[in-house]
């Protein structure tokens, strides 16, 4: 159930099919309007234009404290192998946590289709023409997913390097995953979505020696656009730097469930 | 860069008040931006005008308040301007600038009928 109560504006209406998994947004447009009065006048607002997300973030984090859950929202540009290193990271994760997924896309439900395949529950959101998950959507999502007490909750979003990194989820920490065959510049093109990560996964560090990316100025640009950016090497295909990344979340997911150390 | 998230939450927010407070039409926004690059004019100009289509803001005119890039150097301790995000400071050169305006993404007043 949305708990923010504003669904009835009449866009962004979810729709849940149990069967498939799937939530559908942005199928209906709105067509919900009052009858005004005809005098003109001005109306104070003095609002940011993306508060309403910041509530609805808010919500959910609180949520997902509540339940001792940890919540990474991994983003990248399309095809940079998030869902590959997804389904390896469950793998090697899922007897020590229960671990569920949410999977964002505009169309179809082929990587939700891929996590449950590997044992994991998975939702996947279609976000029909928005090009990002927000989290008005993840709240949906979170109605549908078994929420255990400690457990792990990883959110793919959309494919796109600019407007996921301005919107809240409500997760514990975003991580942005840069492969190698990416220019090495993307943290300088793309800057607000390194500024916000707290955690780069380089990934196909296996084809490096099929290309000329140079490992060290992507990592200097990176720490130039946010200096406190921790930074491992991947590689879904061969498993090289994953047990650093499991070691990785496994301290963060301790440190979150410490109250003490809670803002670390 | 963010224009068109922009502009859909804005249409998202006037259409949400438009319930609340009874009003069927939107005439002018007024908005508050920072100019550090979060949205440029001339794309939210149009993102707005194609997000805006069928709602009750369709139409309306935007006035941008344009807010400069400002931040707090530690290095020089004083106030700096700033052109870009993540560039060093203009005076010293190190990167420890903290932005303290810049960055505004709000929507001030409507003017409604």
């Amino acid at each position: 159930m949305c708990t923010m109560g504003s669904c009835r504006t009449g866009h962004n209406h979810a729709q849940f099919s149990d069967l498939a998994g799937v939530i559908n947004f942005g199928a209906d447009l709105a067509d919900a309007h009052m009858p005004g009065t005809r005098a003109e006048r001005i109306i104070r607002l003095e609002r940011d234009i993306l508060s309403k997300n910041g509530a609805f973030a808010r919500a959910n984090r609180d949520r997902l404290k509540a339940a001792g859950i940890f919540t990474l929202n991994l983003v990248s540009s399309p095809g940079s192998g998030k869902t590959s290193l997804l389904v390896r990271t469950i793998a090697d994760l899922k007897h020590r946590f229960p671990i569920s997924v949410i999977e964002g896309d505009q169309q179809t439900s082929n990587d939700a289709g891929r996590i449950r395949v590997a044992g994991t529950p998975a939702i996947q959101i279609n976000t029909g023409w928005g090009c990002h998950l927000d989290a008005h959507m993840v709240g949906h999502a979170l109605d549908h997913l078994p929420l255990n007490q400690g457990s792990l909750l990883f959110i793919e979003n959309v494919g796109n390097l600019i407007c996921p990194a301005a919107v809240d989820l409500g997760e514990s920490h975003k991580v942005v995953v840069l492969s190698v065959t990416e220019g090495e510049d993307k943290p300088l093109k793309y800057p607000d979505m390194f500024a916000e990560a707290d955690l780069m996964l380089l990934n196909k560090i296996d084809l490096l020696p099929y290309l000329d990316f140079d490992v060290r100025t992507c990592i200097q640009f990176a720490l130039r656009v946010n200096p406190q950016i921790q930074i491992i090497n991947v590689s879904a295909r061969t498993g090289e730097g994953l047990p650093a990344f499991c070691h990785w979340i496994e301290w963060r997911a301790s440190l979150m469930r410490r109250p003490a150390h809670a803002s670390l | 860069m963010f224009d068109m998230l922009v502009a859909e939450n804005l249409v998202d927010l006037i259409e949400e008040e438009g319930l609340r407070r009874s009003f069927s039409r939107v005439r002018a926004i007024r908005l508050r931006i920072g100019a550090l690059g979060h949205v440029e004019p001339a794309a939210l100009y149009s993102c707005f005008d194609e997000a805006s289509e069928g709602s009750i803001a369709e139409g309306a005119r935007l006035d941008l308040e344009m807010v400069p890039g400002e931040g707090w150097c530690p290095d020089c301790s004083e106030i700096v301007s700033v052109e870009k995000l993540y560039d060093g400071c203009r005076s010293c050169g190190q990167g420890h600038v903290r932005i303290t305006a810049g960055e505004e993404l709000r929507v001030l007043e409507l003017e409604v009928e």
